[in-house]
């Protein structure tokens, strides 16, 4: 046993030799836009950068701000993707309940539908959309980009949460109603307190995405009601492009996602894919 | 033990198989709607609503605008949109530059599916074997590049390989031999659709490696071992273990990533500067050029149309595959 254990020392190291290089590989994106936007602003543009963080300074982050509004973009792209996540979440409660809980006609319609509506590509839908909602007089107001947005968050919305309900067992409702609990008695008692950590996932996955999308919030809004992530990809100046407080703006509408992100990422990957490997 | 295996596989299908033919008068079985078949679909109501609303209208949109003249006269209402037959679809397919743009997509989709993909499974089963500490590592990594919004990465690249201070270049330059202060990346389609690529890939690879890991820790040990015993090297228990027993994950992530990368835009559409110049054009922002910049949004609608067409197959594996789960469950 122990002499096992030894003889797999030695590949070991060379393991994590080469896993060390995965690591500095794959995270040195994320630490070249911290180091640059915390840099001094002349070290950015230094052709021969230093590899280590030359000191630290908040600067480019005040340039960032300067530049162009900042926190317009942000509180629009909050309002957007907090009404998504709100109305999405009721509704797709409601929607995942359904094919769930019960057993009806055309309940298999209804699944495949979804899941066929979540693999639309969403860019081929940018003209018809566009044209609609400047039909319905709603290019350029927050309310059309929600509406847009919902159904992209729907379909997945449903899907993950019916996946997270069929994980609760029905005895347990089927428990609470012997007892005297009506249907939504047992649902509100029983399986919502149980879903209520899967929905806090779902809610969080459905805002990052709403906050990351690009394409439908340049082309539904103007320029004047741009929201954080066209800001950033707008980001240039009238002296080009300065990078150092680009990957400040950058840094800045990076952190609360991703941290945001790490908290739900183990709920929603477990959601994703539960059963796909006992398939 | 063996009576058991030999029961639960004759007994699961035949229930699946009954619902069918359920006389409309007799349903015990179907206690769970008490308020009648009416409920399940009040729940539905509102979702499919907003869905038939924003995704099917638009969705039956796309089809008639594409058999239909609609430019920029039509878009204010000064001329009604007549209905042209397959005059747009003719004139996309019979443009050289649309078969172009079709090619490159297909490449670039191929090469960033399989980049994605090999280096996924290969990071997958690193971690396996790497030590703890350092798979945490990775893992955080892994998970924050995830979690990057595309315009940040997108953005972030655009830093990295800027021609005059990106410190790709500045790096490269370090290797003996190599001059490479100043080059411009994005100077020829093939080169900076590779850097695209990269950041297509960058972004990608997480995500397979989570779901692979995943599914590696449920290859059974006893496998590999027995494999082992019979004299299987480590490639033989990869080949013949654990790639099959990974393989409905492999399908549903191949087929996720087909969808992905050939619907590439965001990425494409920023490092340009919001004008991908032509050798950068892929499917989609080729249909946003027809129908944004050049107003014809009857073909920018054709193209589309024909993209959606070209990933219909992939689609149906992918649900194929979904559904086969949901029913595990």
């Amino acid at each position: 046993m122990s002499s096992t254990l030894t003889g797999r020392r030695a590949p070991k190291l060379w393991w994590n030799l080469l896993g060390l290089l995965v690591f500095a590989t794959a995270g040195f994106p994320l630490y070249w836009m911290l180091d640059t936007a915390f840099k001094p602003a002349e070290d950015a543009i230094d052709p021969d950068p230093s590899l280590l963080p030359t000191g630290i300074t908040f600067a480019n982050f005040g340039r960032a701000l300067d530049i162009a509004d900042f926190w317009g973009p942000v509180g629009r792209s909050l309002v957007v993707s907090l009404a998504v996540v709100v109305i999405g979440m009721a509704v797709g409660l409601l929607a995942a309940l359904a094919i769930s809980r019960y057993a009806f006609r055309g309940r298999k319609i209804v699944i495949v539908g979804i899941l066929a509506v979540q693999m639309v590509p969403l860019v081929a839908m940018i003209i018809p959309v566009f044209l609609l909602l400047n039909d319905l007089g709603q290019y350029d107001r927050l309310t059309g980009l929600i509406i847009t947005y919902l159904t992209f968050v729907l379909p997945f919305t449903v899907w993950t949460l019916r996946g997270f309900i069929v994980n609760i067992p029905k005895e347990l409702e089927e428990a609470a109603m012997v007892d005297g609990c009506s249907r939504t008695g047992a649902f509100l008692r029983v399986v919502f307190p149980l879903l209520a950590p899967g929905m806090v996932a779902t809610s969080v996955y459905g805002f990052i995405q709403a906050w990351n999308e690009y394409l439908y919030a340049l082309m539904l809004l103007s320029q004047r009601n741009q929201t954080a992530t066209v800001w950033l990809g707008n980001f240039t100046t009238k002296h080009g492009t300065e990078y150092a407080p680009m990957m400040a703006g950058a840094t800045m509408m990076a952190v609360p996602i991703v941290a945001l992100f790490l908290l739900v990422q183990r709920k929603m990957a477990a959601g994703l894919t539960a059963g796909a490997v006992k398939g | 033990m063996s009576a058991a295996d030999t029961t639960t596989p004759a007994k699961v299908p035949p229930p699946r198989q009954a619902p069918p033919p359920p006389p409309a008068d007799r349903r015990p079985r179907e206690r769970r709607t008490p308020g009648g078949a009416a409920v399940p679909w009040l729940l539905l109501a509102p979702c499919l609503l907003v869905l038939a609303a924003v995704m099917g209208y638009p969705l039956a949109r796309l089809v008639t605008l594409s058999f239909q003249r609609f430019g920029q006269s039509q878009l204010w209402g000064f001329q009604p949109a007549e209905t042209v037959g397959f005059d747009n679809f003719a004139k996309v397919l019979g443009d050289g530059v649309f078969w172009a743009v079709v090619l490159r997509t297909l490449v670039f989709a191929a090469g960033a599916v399989v980049l994605t993909m090999v280096i996924g499974m290969a990071l997958a089963l690193l971690l396996q074997r790497v030590s703890g500490w350092l798979k945490v590592l990775i893992n955080i990594v892994l998970v924050a590049s995830w979690g990057m919004p595309v315009i940040v990465a997108t953005t972030v690249f655009k830093w990295l390989f800027d021609s005059d201070y990106g410190v790709f270049n500045a790096l490269l330059s370090k290797l003996p031999g190599v001059e490479m202060t100043g080059h411009n990346w994005f100077a020829s389609g093939p080169e900076g659709l590779a850097v695209i690529m990269l950041l297509v890939v960058w972004g990608a690879v997480p995500f397979v490696v989570i779901t692979l890991s995943a599914g590696l820790t449920q290859v059974p040990r006893e496998l590999e071992e027995a494999a082992r015993l019979d004299g299987a090297g480590s490639w033989g228990v990869f080949r013949y273990v654990t790639l099959p027993v990974l393989k409905p994950v492999i399908v549903m992530l191949t087929t996720l990533s087909v969808i992905w990368d050939m619907g590439v835009f965001p990425q494409v559409f920023v490092m340009r500067g919001g004008h991908p110049e032509p050798e950068f054009q892929v499917l989609n922002t080729y249909s946003y050029d027809r129908a944004f910049v050049v107003n014809d949004y009857a073909q920018g609608s054709a193209i589309a149309l024909i993209t959606v067409l070209l990933l219909l197959g992939v689609v149906a594996v992918y649900m194929r595959q979904m559904l086969k789960i949901g029913e595990v469950e």
